[in-house]
């Protein structure tokens, strides 16, 4: 085993983990993460002096369990981050392949579409949108799912140009196959490899993203425990109860690092071509 | 035989190339005015170096390309006006490199039965048993369906190549080189099934190469191209035997002998690769030619009649007057 299956599979362990906790979050969660007990806020994780055993990883500034709302939050992440790449997936290489695939005109037009996606900052389109339509999960998927597709594009044009030149397109041609079945068929499984490892970034990116809205305010509104609100929540806090925020930054970590992780080993597992 | 199975009426086809942005926009004649006729049953090869249009021709004659000027014919019905099914059923392909000819990614038993899945409306037993018809019949096991080409040798993809060309029973198959990325010991056994196959499912073969010793071992007329146009064409045997025009000459001439000592020939042609987007004037083939007149450099050869076949060459047209 190389290293590199090594990191593949630490990648795929962290990453389905994660996912299994959010899956199974009320079967997992010690305490419920919205019951608040303002005689107990603040309490320090199971490694500090002080700490109370029923709150495994402490409590946050409204006395709510810490560890049970880590666990919620990996559900707000997951979801954030699957949908997103599903939505902003379809769209990129969608737009990308039929630019690939058509040249000419139509690359020229999705040449122009990529290149305005580029230049549009994210973070300022999305606060746009939430402060006109307010904040909401539903919101945040969205925006970002309309708006991370500009990689799936770029890498799924330049793939499907790669393949359309092959033989065995030609031949599909010469045997008389329609447009939808070459690309369905000839082309898009041959441009899955680089596409595989374009989700895990743009997985990984949309996270971060969810994370840094919520922590600005604009994502996932409170209650609900989303990894970036805590950080928000608890920086008023973090000069005495550093843990506030070192949980689940750490965890945002964890999760951002097992998904890059995958990536990376996705990337050199199928660049050799071995599919046996 | 009333009518040829292909008929290649004056096709040409160039292609706009431009350095970046603001370059000028250069023309490239890949293929340039090119008339040629196939009859059924016959074998054409189809020679010249790298870069003298050979495969764009492959691709215009298949209908991968829209030809800029003229038009093919194939059994009298305009190539251009065929669907792609219908052009399907008359013409197939077997392409140079059987490595990227077969999806990386589609099972053998897919690939083979990809044209017939095409057509439309073959039930799904039916395509099975064609499949496995055609893949015994060019020498390979059935069982081999379930594999990816990934699993098969070269000589092995290039008979699944075939076996999918063949799987419609196609009239004419076009040959890019279809032996030249195989070990010499396959290319025999790939030649020798491609004769076959043609004896016994009635076929025509278009044959593009440029090991003469294939083409004339495989070919019943040959046309030699250079630099976009067929400078010669003539019956294999004669053009082998009796070259006229100073290319064939020369490349008749560069082919390697097994004999020891005689190193490598010289072909006496200099080595300026010929520019498709910079075509000399007059004769294209002047500034090479180790014959060539004054005349040579102003005016164009017309097509002359000569020893039964054609030739474009001012002394073969001043002898014939």
């Amino acid at each position: 085993m190389t290293t590199n299956k090594i990191g593949l599979w630490l990648g795929a362990v962290i990453f389905v983990g994660i996912g299994l906790i959010a899956l199974f979050a009320p079967l997992l969660a010690p305490q419920d993460p919205f019951q608040q007990d303002l005689t107990r806020r603040l309490l320090p994780p199971f490694w500090m002096d002080g700490h109370n055993p029923t709150y495994l990883l402490g409590t946050d500034q409204l006395g709510r369990d810490y560890f049970s709302r880590l666990i919620y939050g990996a559900r707000i992440s997951m979801m954030i981050g699957i949908l997103t790449v599903i939505g902003s997936g379809v769209i990129g290489t969608a737009i990308g392949v039929v630019g690939g695939f058509y040249g000419g005109k139509v690359d020229d037009v999705v040449m122009f579409a990529i290149t305005t996606r580029l230049s549009i900052p994210l973070i300022l389109v999305a606060l746009a949108i939430v402060s006109i339509v307010g904040s909401s999960t539903t919101v945040v998927v969205m925006t970002l799912g309309l708006l991370l597709w500009d990689r799936f594009a770029v890498v799924a044009r330049v793939a499907t140009m790669q393949v359309r030149t092959q033989d065995f397109v030609a031949a599909a041609w010469a045997a008389g196959c329609s447009h939808f079945h070459i690309v369905l068929r000839e082309i898009l499984p041959n441009i899955l490899a680089p596409l595989a490892v374009v989700t895990t970034l743009e997985m990984a990116l949309a996270i971060l993203l969810e994370a840094a809205l919520s922590f600005l305010g604009l994502g996932v509104p409170p209650p609900l425990p989303s990894w970036g609100l805590m950080i928000a929540e608890g920086k008023d806090y973090m000069f005495f109860s550093p843990w506030v925020i070192t949980i689940p930054g750490v965890a945002l970590c964890v999760l951002v690092f097992g998904i890059n992780l995958l990536g990376d080993g996705l990337r050199d597992l199928l660049r050799t071509g071995r599919t046996t | 035989m009333s009518q040829p199975l292909i008929e290649i009426r004056n096709v040409s086809q160039t292609f706009r190339v431009k350095d970046g942005l603001f370059g000028k926009p250069r023309r490239i004649m890949a293929v340039d005015g090119v008339s040629l006729t196939l009859n059924a049953g016959d074998v054409i090869g189809v020679v010249g170096e790298s870069g003298c249009g050979k495969s764009t021709l492959a691709r215009v004659i298949l209908g991968l390309q829209k030809p800029t000027a003229g038009e093919v014919l194939i059994d009298g019905k305009r190539l251009h006006d065929l669907s792609g099914k219908e052009r399907a059923r008359l013409i197939q392909p077997v392409f140079q490199d059987p490595f990227s000819s077969l999806n990386p990614r589609r099972r053998v038993r897919d690939i083979v039965g990809m044209p017939l899945v095409a057509q439309g409306g073959i039930p799904g037993s039916e395509v099975r048993s064609r499949v496995e018809a055609i893949m015994q019949r060019v020498g390979l096991d059935p069982a081999m369906g379930e594999r990816l080409p990934a699993q098969l040798s070269g000589g092995q993809r290039q008979r699944v190549a075939i076996a999918r060309a063949l799987v419609l029973r196609p009239r004419i198959v076009v040959c890019d080189e279809p032996t030249s990325a195989l070990d010499v010991s396959v290319q025999a056994q790939i030649l020798n099934l491609l004769a076959e196959l043609r004896r016994d499912f009635g076929l025509s073969y278009l044959f593009i190469s440029h090991n003469l010793a294939v083409v004339e071992h495989v070919a019943s007329e040959v046309a030699v191209m250079y630099l976009g146009r067929i400078v010669e064409r003539n019956r294999s045997a004669d053009l082998f035997h009796n070259p006229q025009h100073p290319y064939t000459k020369a490349l008749l001439a560069s082919v390697l002998t097994p004999e020891p000592g005689l190193g490598i020939p010289e072909i006496g042609l200099g080595d300026a690769m010929p520019d498709p987007s910079n075509v000399p004037p007059g004769c294209r083939f002047h500034p090479r030619c180790p014959v060539a007149i004054s005349e040579c450099a102003t005016r164009a050869p017309v097509v002359t009649a000569s020893q039964g076949g054609a030739v474009e060459c001012h002394l073969v047209e001043a002898a014939s007057v």
